[in-house]
């Protein structure tokens, strides 16, 4: 099958490609919307808030104990240091993977996701499949993952019912001492920070 | 309100499938559904709890059907048809026929990177202390409202422990319906899987959500 998934494609035919520059359209001629903003709106989630913010708040919790119990105590002072404030980000949570307990993010109700560290959430995170299997088989999410976690490890779910945004703090991978946070940060995937997997492991 | 929305649980929609290398959005027509979501949002008309009540009041079988981008964008037209902004005349021409309801304000592209940096806060002061600490076992109250609540299902009559207090917030069952932000004390609530799931359930599988003061009572 080409199209093995439920992704609408862009092209004149698309009736939600129609749908939605009907709605831009109208908005825009009553002066309701200005459509360069929404310029702005995607090219500030696909050029510059992204995962890439996330992991250096990961990798600089791992170099700098002092950074990551500020993180610990107040997240979101804490991340707002390094720059990263705003939308869906007002107020975080940092969650700390250790050799007894992983960390897993879902909202059950609908799609919150820390957008500030994150940047948009995947198709996966906001799809029922994620949302209604995270809180009752964790452990058969991660296995979709490919991640298997030793029977005895603790799990917890944060189902994200609130305002407050979660940001899962992986384990640092061994062999990585003396590293520095650019190169650590490299380790730290969108999905660790989720709590869907874990860091990379050193080369 | 049960609908579609409240998902912890539910069985049948078969495995996650995660994209290798996954894109930021799968068509232009999903920039321009974000885009038009946050800045029509931005006039200023409703509030997140009541954007979030529209969605999960679209039809189930729509609610299934549609990607997350197509539930926005649905439930954005009857947010702009409630709020007189547009009507269904203006929808059926797919351009402005009728005129509109002021809004409070329009974001202008010059804007933008101030008004997502700062984001819409939504703590607020609370009077007086803490019902519930930590360590106290509680329980979620067995309510079915049919308005907008975030007590999931799977959640509701069951015993949990206080894990964390946190600050005041918005009370989204009451913001929803336009009848004020009434700001309540939040408490991370964690409960242990056999308690939310019973029988098979995962010895070393514990879930928490975030509740608002009026959906606990002490156990």
């Amino acid at each position: 099958m080409a199209h093995d998934h439920d992704h609408h494609h862009d092209n004149e035919l698309d009736p939600m490609a129609a749908r939605v520059k009907a709605l831009e359209t109208i908005l825009t001629q009553k002066g309701l919307i200005d459509p360069a903003a929404i310029d702005v709106i995607v090219d500030t989630y696909e050029t510059k808030v992204g995962p890439r913010n996330g992991a250096r708040v990961v990798a600089k919790a791992w170099s700098d104990p002092e950074f990551a119990g500020w993180l610990k105590r107040d997240a979101t002072a804490a991340i707002a240091s390094l720059g990263y404030t705003g939308r869906q980000g007002e107020h975080m949570q940092a969650v700390f993977n250790s050799d007894e307990t992983h960390n897993l993010v879902v909202c059950t109700l609908c799609s919150c996701y820390p957008w500030s560290v994150l940047g948009l959430p995947p198709v996966w995170y906001k799809a029922p499949a994620y949302r209604s299997k995270a809180v009752i088989d964790p452990r058969g999410v991660l296995a979709e993952f490919g991640v298997t976690l030793a029977s005895d490890k603790k799990i917890r779910v944060w189902d994200s019912t609130a305002e407050l945004r979660y940001l899962v703090v992986p384990q640092r991978p061994e062999g990585t001492q003396g590293w520095g946070e650019v190169q650590l940060a490299e380790l730290v995937t969108r999905d660790s920070m989720i709590g869907t997997g874990l860091a990379r492991e050193a080369q | 309100m049960n609908g579609p929305h409240d998902l912890g649980g539910q069985m049948g929609f078969g495995p996650v499938t995660p994209e290798k290398d996954e894109r930021c959005f799968h068509a232009e027509w999903e920039k321009r559904a974000l885009g038009v979501t946050l800045t029509a949002g931005a006039m200023g008309a409703w509030n997140i709890d009541e954007s979030r009540h529209m969605r999960e009041s679209l039809h189930p079988a729509d609610y299934y059907a549609s990607s997350y981008y197509e539930i926005w964008i649905k439930a954005l037209e009857r947010l702009l048809q409630r709020h007189r902004f547009v009507t269904a005349n203006d929808l059926a021409a797919g351009e402005a026929v009728d005129s509109a309801a002021t809004p409070k304000r329009v974001l202008k592209a010059e804007n933008v990177s101030a008004a997502l940096a700062k984001g819409g806060p939504c703590d607020r002061p609370v009077e007086g202390a803490a019902h519930f600490a930590v360590g106290q076992r509680v329980r979620t109250r067995n309510f079915h409202p049919t308005g907008h609540t975030r007590l999931p299902r799977y959640a509701r009559g069951k015993m949990g422990v206080i894990d964390a207090v946190r600050e005041g917030f918005v009370f989204p069952d009451s913001n929803a319906q336009g009848n004020g932000e009434n700001p309540q004390r939040v408490y991370t609530v964690v409960f242990s899987g056999a308690e939310l799931w019973g029988e098979g359930a995962d010895p070393m599988l514990e879930v928490s959500i975030d509740a608002w003061e009026s959906y606990l009572e002490p156990a």
